[in-house]
């Protein structure tokens, strides 16, 4: 539909009579004339407002909070049945007595995890992602947020945020941990850091774990290297079974190192 | 399922700069290095706007290829695949330039 534009100082006409409707498509951003008596006008406003910013707003007051307390916050990310409950469960016990861990844990509708965790001493803060719209996939600032109060930061050494198993949505929102790690387990395929490279890239260490399955497998671990350098060059790796015992104490050293 | 929670974020976004105004179009923007499915983001809009005064307001998605450049050569290129190396310098890291954006461009505000 053809418009009049009469800006404002040099009045000029010009109307447009294309055959379809381009209302969207004009820039008007800058555009303040009198538009008056046409009411299918439309005008268009700038906004470059990125999506995530209220989120990150949120994370970096959480990140805040953990520095004023002298706490480092790992983000535990992985699919699910990957062995995350089951790594960190091994990783209370061996690190209790070190570190004084909270744990801020991640679950769509039980209880059932933070009930694998308990008995080692850590704190920890149940958040049932169920609100809102049928369950959440992930984790975001403000539902970690919501879970601080509950943990005693001023007496820990370290909180651990298990995420929700997803290898999708948790990768996009920054929930104000210091750190990222990502289990994966062999039996997931080599092909996952290809499929899911946002996941992979924003990990600074990948536990490969399951490793103890290899020989059931037809998996080859080198075509996994080469998939996860491809799409995070720089990422720290060890190998685990969370079944053996495998790696874990180096898992367990790579999360005292943060504190230094 | 993440695009639902997004919405909600998005209709922050749209009311705080329409101020009141009828919003005709919401514009994004986003970049291959998303994990954005921009059909599920459509439908998602639909469910979270439905019977708000946004129901009739329109998503137009924009994507960005993804493209890295390296630091060793500094030749960009637009990625096909998410594999972040350059293919004539072995280990030099590489950068992503562009793919990573996901934003609201502009809105189409009605006139009043």
């Amino acid at each position: 539909m053809g418009r009049f534009h009469r800006h404002d100082g040099d009045a000029h006409d010009h109307s447009h009579d294309h055959p379809y409707d381009h209302s969207h498509d004009h820039s008007h951003a800058n555009d303040h004339g009198d538009h008056s008596g046409y009411a299918t006008g439309s005008e268009r406003v700038v906004v470059l407002e990125r999506i995530f910013e209220e989120n990150d707003h949120t994370a970096a007051a959480n990140r805040h909070d953990f520095d004023a307390a002298e706490v480092t916050a790992v983000n535990m990310m992985s699919s699910p049945g990957a062995g995350k409950t089951t790594i960190l469960a091994e990783t209370l016990r061996r690190l209790q007595g070190r570190l004084r861990i909270g744990v801020i844990e991640g679950d769509i509708e039980t209880s059932i995890d933070a009930d694998r965790l308990s008995g080692f001493g850590a704190a920890i803060s149940l958040i049932n992602t169920s609100n809102g719209f049928g369950g959440e996939c992930h984790l975001d600032a403000p539902m970690v947020r919501s879970a601080l109060p509950r943990l005693p930061l001023g007496e820990l050494d370290l909180v651990i945020i298990e995420n929700v198993g997803n290898l999708v949505c948790p990768a996009e929102f920054d929930v104000g941990a210091h750190a990222s790690a990502m289990v994966y387990s062999v039996t997931e395929g080599e092909e996952k850091p290809l499929k899911y490279p946002v996941m992979f890239r924003s990990a600074q260490l990948v536990l490969v774990n399951k490793v103890d399955l290899i020989p059931h497998l037809d998996y080859d671990l080198k075509t996994f290297y080469r998939n996860l350098r491809n799409v995070n060059p720089g990422v720290t790796t060890i190998e685990t079974s969370a079944r053996t015992g495998q790696g874990i104490d180096e898992w367990c050293d790579w999360l005292c190192a943060l504190r230094t | 399922m993440h695009e639902l929670s997004i919405c909600s974020s998005m209709v922050g976004i749209v009311r705080k700069h329409a101020a009141g105004r009828p919003v005709r179009a919401v514009h994004v923007r986003i970049g291959a290095m998303r994990q954005i499915v921009p059909d599920t983001l459509s439908y998602c809009w639909s469910l979270v706007t439905e019977s708000s005064e946004l129901a009739d307001t329109e998503l137009r998605i924009e994507q960005i290829p993804a493209k890295i450049k390296c630091r060793g050569c500094g030749t960009e290129r637009t990625l096909d695949a998410p594999v972040l190396v350059c293919p004539d310098c072995v280990g030099q890291t590489v950068d992503l330039v562009q793919g990573d954006e996901f934003l609201i461009t502009t809105l189409d505000l009605a006139e009043v």
